[in-house]
């Protein structure tokens, strides 16, 4: 149950998005009244060969954030030997200031189950795992009678999908923690290869895509994927939710085309004033000074998973940058060195230049750190977790240079004064 | 039982009694034939299970940067004022458990928590007051 929530969206372009305020979440037959599953239908009447070509001529790429090409992706999967395949919705969106799959989840979770019984269909899978991160907790009796309705339509005659839920855990949310977490281990990250399309949850092919990813299968297969793959930019097909938090007006989910300017999000749709910095992608995602807005939104500049935190010019870069190497280090599941042990110091670093107790060299620290940990880490959170840190150092190095000239100078009058 | 399921069962036993015990971990890895270190590995890894046992209800107010932008320290406070303890700890009588968490995905209605498995959003010092007075 959600308290509080209002309907802020302002879609530019809806597709994910489009009559979501007419579909009862609870009541099948209100989605079926808006052409629901005649994707389904259609492509059940194709072979899996032609529906997966379908999505990989869309041109979509994972919502989750790191890109992949989706077809591309279940064409692995499909080729991939054996009779036991895996399709699993990641539904652990634990990246900070996202909020994208819970409005699905909430608002129009047959979109989601009509796309698993499309994906599942195109490579092979009998059985489907939703892993449902354990702060949304709130929604797991919501989809669950979702997915008894989808059901009892017949909408899942050869699909057999089961929730698991999480159990807070950051790293789950990436796929290689989150497919040992279903196995009932730790959710540390795997070494890859193999990759999932391969050798994935108990070492079958097994297919990983995001909640936003799979309910825009649904579209694709309805209006076919040169609909599709004429909106957005050369790499980067379709519209993207995006969720602006912070700093705003009217913070909440938008639905754009990709491709649209992260000014028209934050200052047209989102209402932003004296915007200093935005965050775009999560906690580690790159960071675009108040000069650049025009920069646009698409997988060949800024995208990661949506998130869109807008800071005004009264906030500091620095403490921002420290509280999310705290969130980062906090959340790093301790399996590999550079990961571990770099997010450790690099709070001590930042935590010593917030609190003004900085020293020459720690701009020089955090740099050599950077580039060991973007190199050397397991897995995206400790290759991507330096880009805060290098971001904000190449848009407002002044501002580190300043905290250490003052913590020097702070210490200088302590010895003075004795 | 599959060892798949080992997670899920950890996560039962934290429900019905509010944390997992050094003996439930014991059980559990004598059902499922895995060594006691292993439970304790998966239990220890997750933090909604916790080998303490918890509050009748937790509180878990959102620390990350949107609610942050939006005075959740101040929120924080405010829950420390209220029931008078620290982020976690357990009230003496039992009612509370207060613990801060990483992003709950509801930074459209900063500053949010969760009060067992509800979220709350758009808190003030007010709103919190009210809604920790109304638990039993």
């Amino acid at each position: 149950m959600i308290r509080d929530l209002e309907d802020k969206t302002v879609p530019e372009k809806r597709i994910l998005l489009n009559k979501a305020d007419e579909i009862d979440p609870g009541d099948i037959q209100s989605y079926e009244a808006q052409g629901g599953f005649s994707a389904l239908k259609k492509a059940l009447d194709m072979s899996a060969e032609a529906v997966t070509e379908e999505v990989k001529a869309s041109g979509l790429r994972g919502r989750g954030g790191a890109g992949f090409p989706c077809g591309v992706k279940w064409e692995l999967a499909m080729k991939s030997p054996g009779d036991t395949k895996y399709l699993i919705c990641n539904a652990d969106e634990g990246e900070v200031g996202t909020f994208k799959d819970r409005y699905i989840l909430q608002h129009n979770p047959f979109s989601l189950l009509e796309g698993m019984a499309i994906t599942a269909y195109a490579i092979g899978a009998g059985k489907a795992y939703i892993y449902l991160r354990a702060e949304y907790r709130y929604l797991l009796e919501g989809l669950q009678k979702a997915i008894s309705q989808c059901e009892e339509k017949g909408f899942l005659k050869d699909l057999k999908i089961e929730i698991r839920e999480g159990a807070g855990a950051y790293i789950c949310g990436e796929e290689s923690a989150l497919m040992n977490s279903i196995e009932g281990k730790r959710g540390e990250s795997r070494f890859r290869p193999p990759f999932p399309p391969q050798s994935g949850l108990f070492e079958k092919p097994t297919i990983i895509n995001n909640v936003e990813t799979l309910a825009n299968v649904p579209p694709i297969m309805e209006k076919g994927s040169a609909w599709y793959a004429a909106m957005g930019t050369e790499q980067s097909k379709g519209t993207k939710l995006f969720c602006v938090s912070g700093d705003v007006e009217k913070p909440g989910v938008y639905e754009m085309e990709l491709g649209s300017s992260l000014r028209e999000l934050v200052e047209n749709l989102a209402g932003a004033k004296d915007i200093g910095w935005v965050q775009v992608g999560g906690s580690t995602g790159a960071i675009i000074p108040s000069g650049r807005l025009e920069t646009t939104l698409s997988y060949e500049t800024v995208l990661g998973s949506g998130a869109v935190m807008v800071f005004n010019q009264s906030r500091d870069v620095i403490d921002f940058v420290y509280r999310t190497m705290e969130f980062l280090n906090e959340e790093s599941c301790g399996k590999c060195t550079p990961c571990r042990e770099g997010t450790e110091v690099m709070v001590e670093v930042l935590g010593r230049l917030v609190s003004g107790e900085g020293v020459s060299g720690d701009i020089e620290v955090l740099q050599e750190l950077s580039e060991t940990m973007k190199v050397s880490s397991l897995c995206g959170l400790g290759q991507t977790a330096p880009i805060p840190v290098l971001d904000s150092l190449k848009y407002f190095r002044e501002n580190y240079e300043n905290r250490i000239s003052q913590s020097v100078l702070l210490r200088s009058l302590k010895a003075i004064n004795g | 039982m599959e060892r798949n399921e080992l997670l899920g069962v950890i996560k039962e036993e934290q429900e019905k009694n509010g944390y997992v015990s050094e003996g439930a971990m014991a059980d559990v890895a004598e059902g499922f034939g895995v060594t006691v270190g292993e439970v304790y590995g998966v239990t220890t890894f997750y933090s909604f299970l916790s080998t303490k046992p918890l509050g009748r209800h937790v509180i878990r107010i959102c620390k990350s940067v949107p609610c942050f932008l939006q005075n959740g320290e101040g929120l924080a406070a405010s829950i420390e004022k209220e029931i008078g303890i620290g982020p976690g700890e357990t009230t003496a009588d039992g009612r509370f458990t207060f613990e801060q968490t990483n992003c709950i995905g509801a930074c459209d209605q900063a500053p949010a928590m969760l009060l067992d498995d509800v979220v709350y959003g758009n808190l003030t010092p007010g709103k919190i007051k009210e809604i920790l007075q109304s638990c039993d």
